[in-house]
């Protein structure tokens, strides 16, 4: 997603000139329309339709409130990491296959990178940044270390947010339950069996 | 992502009033298919309407029996309530057979029955697809088509319908409740998804305006018998190359009823009534299981890639019956 002054420029332009002028002025944009498909003629038709404004969200983000004010099109992830700078949860795919941006809303684990920021007005969200800090870690952060459960790291955050989640849904009674409970978080490195241990001890623990 | 204006809806009637008839604006549920197309810039709303606050989350059992799933019960909610596992098995495993956890704790009931074909070409904008844009050719007919569809397909458009959901919906005789501007109706689940015909872009009978608030499952006491069995290419995460969602009533090892859905084939979630009608007073055996999913697959069509599937969907069906068809056979 274009950052803020980007948005604000594209969004200027197409409130001040028709299609017709857009094609005129625009070269790049010439050349493809002698290709003119319906859905490019869709998309010019929407860079032409009027700004939306921008909104205000205020959420609670690891216990601290936080009001802010975003374009409609800003997923949960891309608030977290450019609007607040909570940046430990990661963007992977961005389309919901891979698991990296696992935060917990509300208690509940999703997709950060699928849901809207605008969708979070009063709910509670907790990155990887709230549950632990490196001098007092979260039971899960505690054994992904303790078992060595990543390599790259970069799947990890949403790893444990995941974990974290799983647990606190009850469903997951033997080693396969948690592999398939595990299986919306893809790593790369394939340290799936070190994970498993590590949400095994803080299972057991609990 | 094109620019869009977002706007809250606390109640039904809201809801409704904000929509109109503006085919530019979209209800968002969970989100997890429009803004993964909105991303994609196949699907360009130009306003959102955010229904996750209106109070369609219950399941309630109805003093006929039936059970009656609000629009927005999340899938994961669904698929471990007490009463849909025990009542109606194959339902709670084609949910968790679907996504991730993740996914399904933001997916909702109506967003499921909504979700659009997994074809890469229709993901692909680069691409001619007639159901992205009609008359523009289907890519997939003449292209990479191993995960598409075998039954119900047509010139136009050979892609399946992806939800798991959808197919034990579709097995249990569903009852889809939506609320408008004119009022209240209801639409069977097996005549709301639409197959391809001329008309690929037309996916189900929803009309523009129409919100869909609940869906009802029928009273089915012997669907406590029954499972969903989905095979993919990977175990876990991944859409289903076949399906099928079973139910069987057994007496004294003679089937007295039946109900056999197929995913993963069809271009809509695919009912087999023939082949269920052909079990009925047939002993629960292995070959009685063949000879009815020979039934279901009788009129599939397939493509370069996808040859192999009419016998990976007869496999499918023969052990899914069999996991609730008792040893008799
Ligand atoms: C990586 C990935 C893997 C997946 N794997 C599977 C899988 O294996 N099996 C499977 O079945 N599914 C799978 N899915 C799809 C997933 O199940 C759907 O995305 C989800 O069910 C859609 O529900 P939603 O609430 O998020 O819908 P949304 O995205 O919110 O909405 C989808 C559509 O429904 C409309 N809508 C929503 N609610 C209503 C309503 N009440 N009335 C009228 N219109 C409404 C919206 O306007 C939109 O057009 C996968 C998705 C992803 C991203
Ligand atoms: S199969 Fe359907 S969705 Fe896929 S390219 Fe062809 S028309 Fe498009």
């Amino acid at each position: 997603m274009a950052n803020k002054n980007e948005n604000d420029t594209l969004v200027n332009d197409c409130d001040i000139i028709t299609r017709k002028e857009f094609i005129a002025q625009t070269s790049a944009f010439t050349a493809a329309i002698t290709i003119t498909t319906s859905s490019t003629k869709k998309i010019i038709n929407k860079l032409s339709a009027p700004a939306p404004g921008m909104l205000t969200v205020a959420m609670n983000v690891n216990g601290k409130e936080k009001t802010l004010e975003i374009d409609p099109r800003t997923t949960l992830l891309d608030a977290l990491r450019e609007n607040m700078h909570l940046t430990g949860t990661k963007k992977g795919c961005d389309r919901g296959q891979c698991g990296a941006c696992t935060v917990l809303v509300d208690g509940r684990r999703i997709n950060s990178c699928l849901h809207l920021a605008a969708m979070c007005d009063g709910v509670k969200v907790t990155t990887i940044e709230g549950l632990g800090t490196p001098d007092n870690m979260h039971p899960m952060q505690e054994a992904f270390l303790k078992h060595d459960a990543f390599q790259c790291g970069y799947c990890t955050p949403g790893q444990i947010c995941s974990a974290v989640g799983l647990l606190k849904e009850g469903h997951a009674k033997t080693d396969d339950d948690i592999r398939e409970l595990m299986s919306g978080n893809i790593c790369r490195c394939g340290a799936y069996q070190n994970i498993l241990d590590a949400i095994k001890e803080v299972q057991q623990n609990a | 992502m094109y620019p869009f204006t977002y706007i809250k809806a606390k109640t039904n009637k809201e809801a409704i009033t904000a929509i109109g008839s503006n085919s530019n604006a979209k209800f968002i549920g969970g989100g997890t298919n429009l803004i993964d197309l909105m991303k994609m810039n196949i699907e360009m709303p130009q306003q959102l309407i955010d229904i996750t606050s209106l109070d369609l989350k219950k399941i309630e059992t109805l003093p006929n029996g039936n059970i009656k799933i609000g629009a927005l019960v999340r899938n994961s909610d669904l698929a471990y309530d007490e009463t849909i596992m025990q009542k109606f098995p194959m339902l709670s495993k084609a949910l968790l057979a679907g996504a991730s956890p993740q996914l399904r704790n933001m997916a909702t009931t109506a967003g499921n029955i909504l979700q659009r074909t997994r074809c890469s070409y229709f993901y692909d904008t680069a691409m001619p697809c007639n159901k992205r844009e009609p008359g523009s050719g289907c890519s997939a007919i003449k292209g990479y088509n191993r995960m598409h569809a075998i039954l119900g397909t047509s010139d136009k458009c050979i892609a399946t319908h992806p939800s798991d959901m959808c197919v034990a919906m579709a097995a249990l005789d569903a009852i889809i409740h939506i609320e408008s501007a004119n009022g209240e109706r209801t639409i069977n689940f097996l005549d709301f998804h639409l197959v391809p015909g001329d008309t690929p872009e037309k996916e189900n009978v929803l009309q523009p305006g129409e919100l869909i608030t609940a869906v009802e499952i029928p009273a089915l006491p012997f669907a406590s018998n029954s499972t969903y069995i989905k095979v993919r290419d990977r175990h876990s995460y991944e859409f289903a190359l076949t399906s099928a969602a079973v139910a069987l009533e057994i007496n004294d090892g003679i089937i007295q009823n039946a109900r056999i859905a197929l995913g993963g084939v069809g271009t809509k979630p695919w009912r087999c009534k023939e082949a269920e009608q052909s079990l009925i007073n047939k002993k629960a055996t292995a070959d009685n299981f063949s000879a009815a999913a020979d039934i279901a697959l009788k009129d599939v069509k397939t493509f370069q890639y996808n040859a192999f599937k009419p016998k990976l969907a007869k496999q499918t069906i023969i052990s899914a019956l069999q996991t609730i068809g008792g040893n008799n056979g």
